[in-house]
């Protein structure tokens, strides 16, 4: 099948986006659930396509003879309604299997709690961190993840991690991801929760758990002073203007949290939510007009100049 | 041209009433067109429209797939897009496959059951009209602020004000509920059609199965509409009000709104599939030159399906978190209800076995459905498996699915339906040859564009989505399905010019080129206004094959065949039951969103509430009366009490009015609390209930003072009456659960 050739070969950024490329237990369930499915599937349009083809061309004819008026068969079609009902339980038992599998409840507090926003994703940890469209965590273990939304209903989806599950505003819901090993896995918001929702992606990246604690460290750290004329300036632009009504940056100032959480924006990958690359560049592009980026979105074009644009990425290109 | 009809005194009478009676016979004026009462005009009216809605979802496809050809495109803005899927969808669904299928079931449903005209002619002009009513209101949206864009269900809070702050989904909440109102009247009129109008020896069990299974999903839209109107009138007052019904920070519950929406939009699509199957179950058989295999089987499996769509709705909502039992007990029944659905393609094949097939393009057609239909099926239970549908649903491969059921299921039994009875309606034959070049168009089009979609869905790409980014694969099998849309769309161009040229020039088809067996084809191509000369002789279920077949074994009609119940009487029972099932959506909710509180309580009074409550029950009693009274002969008894009756519901209507304005005098508006929003919605719908009976029986009143009314009896009133008490027994479950229950 073409599916499987095309899956196998993920690119970007290093990950492809397929629920056939498990990396967990619990999507790897599914994968095998949808495995059987297909082939019970298969089996039977197989069937059915077989006898259509075989009476389209043995029963052709165009004389004018009448063949036997048969009326039905009441044995034949009591045996046609059984055997569907019959692949139908084995299909509803091994669904039951992976729906435990893939879904077993939830007995503890929650690891990671996302939190949907439009057009992007607000991700907070026990332990106190504060990020944005990226989640960091550590492999071979099951984690609960908590959702939820400030608006709107959207949905979690990381395929090769797990289950997708709506983020509903007022019900809370909870999905458990795994990562088996190290890498990024690619994930999008999978309802439509308006204009941008095509630009709400989610980056899983899994690491040993010894390299997601030292994440957590510098996530949790104070970021550091500014170095530079230009990081000084930067600094200076954001805290005056009006970023900080809705961006968090440190843990001095507002705490607002109508947008993401920059202190450490510089070890992201990606911006506006997976809209362009982390880079100083594309930066600059977003600052200077993020509506001909992301048209629609919740930051408004702040008639930065130049400079002040120059001056912004040199400070926020050393958040680490 | 429009010349007087002398003989119109002396057409046959009329048991469709009087204004059929006066339709001339080649009238083809576009004013005679605008003014029909006559269902086969009145099809071809829907059908035509649902053309013209046809190439405009079809461009709306277009658009989507131009812009989704190549990753990262900008062919189309974001706000753009998402107005036009949603569109679409919309379009398709209630502008395009439900008028269609509604139109081939007012042309045929008299014809094929030996009638005259429907059971309400006019009504049955209204349900026409009520549809280009409803797709320009859709459409007006575009001239005031912008169309919908919160897809084609809606799904709240995305739909509330806050987030669509433009006036599209009110245009979109205002022309579906005109739309509704439209498919609920016409499903009442096919309910009495089949159930009083029958020619003599039509047994129920001799039905047409196209006769049957469009019967059948009449009760569906009878039943499933109305709890969409309710779900529409409370985000409508969301929206417009300031309510809360479907936004949390209010109290309210978004998912409240999915499952109100997908009780109907389940069924739903049972409502677009069952006349389909109906379709393929005449067209197989007359092509294969056998009747169809296991009628009883067939017509049996089709109620299964109507009763088990009630119970499936929350396969819509696996992803939503509702619980792993939620979750088990609607996908076993989604499962369970694929056996009854599944069945009829052995049905079908069966009575290809054996026969002497003729490939028409009517049989091309209906030969693919199978195949097509299958496949969506079949992808169909993959869904019902809930862990798959954790993974897949809300993507590409989702959109195959329903376009695989909705196109190449029911789409190509369309296509099938029309090169069948194009001959019937317009006495000429579709050309075979544009035909086969429509067929083949489609077929590698339709495949084209909606395979690959399985894939997309399953290597990730999620729907709805304005574009993408540039993932192995994706550009790629996106443009292969653009291409595919090409293609479909070339295939339309070919069917819409072979049915334009074969209306002027097609060869002439004759009372029944096929051979068929039905009755629709004992009479002319098309048929003269009033259907039949004579009705033949109805001893089976294929009564021209019995003519064809003098002394093949004649099956006993049976003697005492009772006579049908007035189709008055009908109309109103289907009313009714209709209207309850809305009324029941609005209680629900009531106690739904008021199980704790006891606001109620604090707000009302049950004593004055309580003596305007007598008022509304007597005024049943005092209506008995009057009717006792018509029957008597006594026609002042019968007008002193209708009069009475009135008085006594002026009189409710009245209580009710001070009891709002009391409410509102202390702050309790719709907008104050869930209770308000409940309350008032609850007995403002039923007081809009009560306002429409007073109107009928001020008519009635009307009448009877001017002499106009038969002294004996009267259908309609009995119809009235009937009506009255249910709005009475409504307002019994009303007064208990809001205002008795408070008290306890």
């Amino acid at each position: 099948m073409i599916a499987w050739h095309l899956v196998g070969t993920g690119a970007f950024t290093g990950a492809s986006v397929s629920p056939f490329d498990p990396t967990s237990p619990q999507a790897a369930a599914i994968r095998d659930l949808f495995t059987s499915a297909l082939f019970l599937c298969g089996g039977v349009f197989l069937v059915v396509a077989v006898l259509v083809f075989y009476c389209a061309f043995r029963f052709r004819g165009s004389g004018p003879e009448e063949p036997e008026q048969v009326e039905g068969n009441k044995r034949l079609e009591i045996g046609w309604t059984i055997a569907p009902v019959l692949v139908l339980a084995l299909l509803l038992m091994l669904t039951v299997r992976a729906m435990n599998a893939s879904d077993p409840p939830v007995d503890r507090d929650p690891d990671v709690t996302i939190i949907g926003h439009q057009w992007w994703w607000e991700i907070r940890y026990p332990s106190g961190v504060v990020t944005a469209n990226e989640v960091h965590i550590p492999t071979g273990k099951a984690l609960v993840f908590r959702l939820e939304s400030a608006d709107v209903i959207h949905d979690f989806w990381v395929p090769e991690l797990g289950r997708k599950m709506d983020a509903t505003p007022g019900r809370p819901s909870t999905i458990w991801l795994e990562a088996d090993k190290e890498g990024r896995y690619v994930g999008t918001c999978a309802e439509y929760c308006g204009l941008q929702h095509a630009w709400m992606r989610i980056l899983v990246v899994a690491e040993a758990p010894e390299s997601f604690a030292a994440w957590q460290r510098r996530e949790l750290a104070a970021p550091p002073a500014s170095v530079g004329a230009a990081a000084t300036r930067g600094e200076e632009t954001f805290r005056s203007m009006a970023c900080v009504n809705c961006h968090n940056l440190g843990s001095t100032g507002p705490k607002a949290r109508f947008a993401p959480d920059l202190t450490h924006l510089a070890s992201r990958s990606t911006l506006g939510a997976g809209v362009l690359s982390n880079t100083p560049e594309d930066l600059a592009r977003w600052l200077k007009d993020p509506q001909s980026i992301k048209t629609g979105c919740h930051m408004p074009d702040t008639q930065l100049s130049d400079a002040q644009v120059s001056d912004l990425v040199s400070y926020m290109k050393a958040l680490p | 041209m429009t010349v007087a009809n002398p003989e119109v005194a002396a057409l046959p009478p009329s048991s469709a009433g009087p204004a059929a009676a006066v339709h001339h016979d080649d009238d083809r004026t576009a004013f005679a067109w605008v003014a029909t009462v006559d269902h086969k005009r009145i099809g071809i009216l829907y059908l035509l429209t649902a053309l013209f809605f046809f190439a405009i979802g079809g461009i709306e496809a277009l658009l989507i797939r131009v812009q989704l050809a190549r990753p990262n495109a900008h062919v189309l803005s974001p706000e753009a897009f998402n107005q036009i899927f949603t569109m679409h969808g919309t379009t398709m669904i209630f502008l395009v496959v439900m008028p269609t299928l509604v139109g081939f079931a007012n042309y045929l449903v008299p014809l094929m059951i030996g009638a005259r005209d429907m059971a309400f002619p006019r009504l049955n002009a209204l349900g026409y009209w009520l549809f280009p009513f409803g797709g320009l209101l859709l459409h007006w949206s575009l001239l005031a602020g912008g169309a919908p864009s919160a897809g084609w269900f809606s799904y709240a809070p995305l739909s509330e004000t806050p987030y669509s702050s433009t006036h599209g989904t009110d245009y979109w909440i205002l022309a579906i509920l005109v739309l509704g109102i439209g498919s609920v009247s016409g499903a009442i009129n096919i309910i009495a059609t089949v159930v009083t109008l029958r020619a003599p020896g039509l047994t129920i069990r001799r039905l047409p199965l196209f006769v049957w299974m469009t019967f059948v999903t009449a009760i569906l839209i009878a039943l499933a509409l109305p709890v969409l109107n309710a779900a529409l009138v409370m985000l409508l007052i969301d929206r417009r009000l300031d309510a809360h019904f479907f936004q949390a920070n209010g109290g309210g519950s978004a998912i409240l709104w999915q499952h109100l929406f997908w009780t109907f939009g389940h069924p739903e699509v049972y409502i677009m599939a069952l006349p389909a199957f109906g379709m393929i179950s005449e067209v197989i058989p007359v092509f294969s030159r056998k009747p169809i295999f296991g009628y009883e089987f067939v017509a049996g499996s089709t109620v299964a399906i109507a009763l088990l769509s009630f119970g499936v709705w929350a396969h819509h909502m696996f992803a939503v978190g509702l619980g792993h039992r939620a979750d088990l007990a609607f996908a076993i029944g989604s499962m369970m209800i694929a056996v009854p659905t599944g069945v009829k393609i052995f049905n079908w094949i069966a009575t290809m076995w054996g026969g002497v097939i003729r490939f028409s393009t009517a049989m091309l057609f209906a030969t693919a459905f199978l195949l097509e239909f299958v496949v969506g099926g079949l992808s169909g239970i993959t869904f019902a498996a809930a862990p798959i549908d954790w993974q897949v649903t809300d993507t590409y491969y989702l959109v195959a699915h329903f376009h695989y059921v909705l196109f190449g299921g029911t789409a190509f039994a369309i296509f099938a339906a029309t090169y069948y009875w194009f001959p019937k309606m317009s006495g000429r034959l579709l050309d075979e040859r544009w035909g086969r070049a429509h067929f083949w168009l489609t077929v590698v089009g339709f495949n084209l564009t909606f395979f690959v979609q399985h894939f997309l869905g399953i290597m990730g790409m999620p729907r709805r989505v304005f574009t993408y980014p540039d993932l192995p694969g994706w550009g790629a099998l996106n443009m292969a399905s653009t291409v595919g849309a090409f293609i479909m769309a070339a295939s339309v161009v070919v069917f819409v010019l072979n049915v334009a040229l074969s209306l002027r020039r097609g060869e002439p088809a004759g009372d029944n080129p096929w051979n068929a067996w039905t009755l629709e084809w004992a009479t002319t191509s098309p048929p003269s206004p009033h259907n039949f000369e004579r009705v033949p002789p109805v001893r089976s279920r294929r009564p021209l094959w019995d003519l064809a077949h003098p002394g093949s074994r004649p099956e006993a009609t049976p003697k005492n065949e009772a006579a049908p119940p007035d189709k008055s009487l009908v109309a109103v029972w289907s009313f009714i039951v209709s209207e309850t099932t809305f009324f029941v959506v609005l209680i629900l909710a009531y106690v739904f969103f008021n199980l704790s509180t006891k606001a109620a309580a604090s707000a009302l009074d049950l004593r004055t509430t309580g003596a305007f409550t007598a008022c509304l029950l007597a005024s049943s009693l005092t209506l008995h009366l009057a009717e006792k009274g018509l029957s008597r002969g006594k026609g002042a008894s019968f007008r002193a009490w209708l009069g009475v009756t009135l008085l006594l519901g002026i009189v409710f209507m009245a209580g009710q009015a001070r009891e709002y304005v009391g409410l509102f005098h202390a702050g309790v508006t719709v907008n104050s609390s869930l209770f308000a929003s409940t309350f008032f919605t609850l007995t403002g719908f039923h007081g809009l209930h009560v306002t429409l009976g007073l109107v009928a029986l001020g008519i009635m009143l009307r009448l009877a003072f001017g002499g106009d009314l038969d002294v004996r009896s009267s259908a309609a009133l009995k119809a009235i009456g009937i009506y009255w008490h249910f709005v009475d027994v409504v307002w019994i479950f009303v007064f208990s659960v809001v205002y008795v229950r408070s008290f306890l």
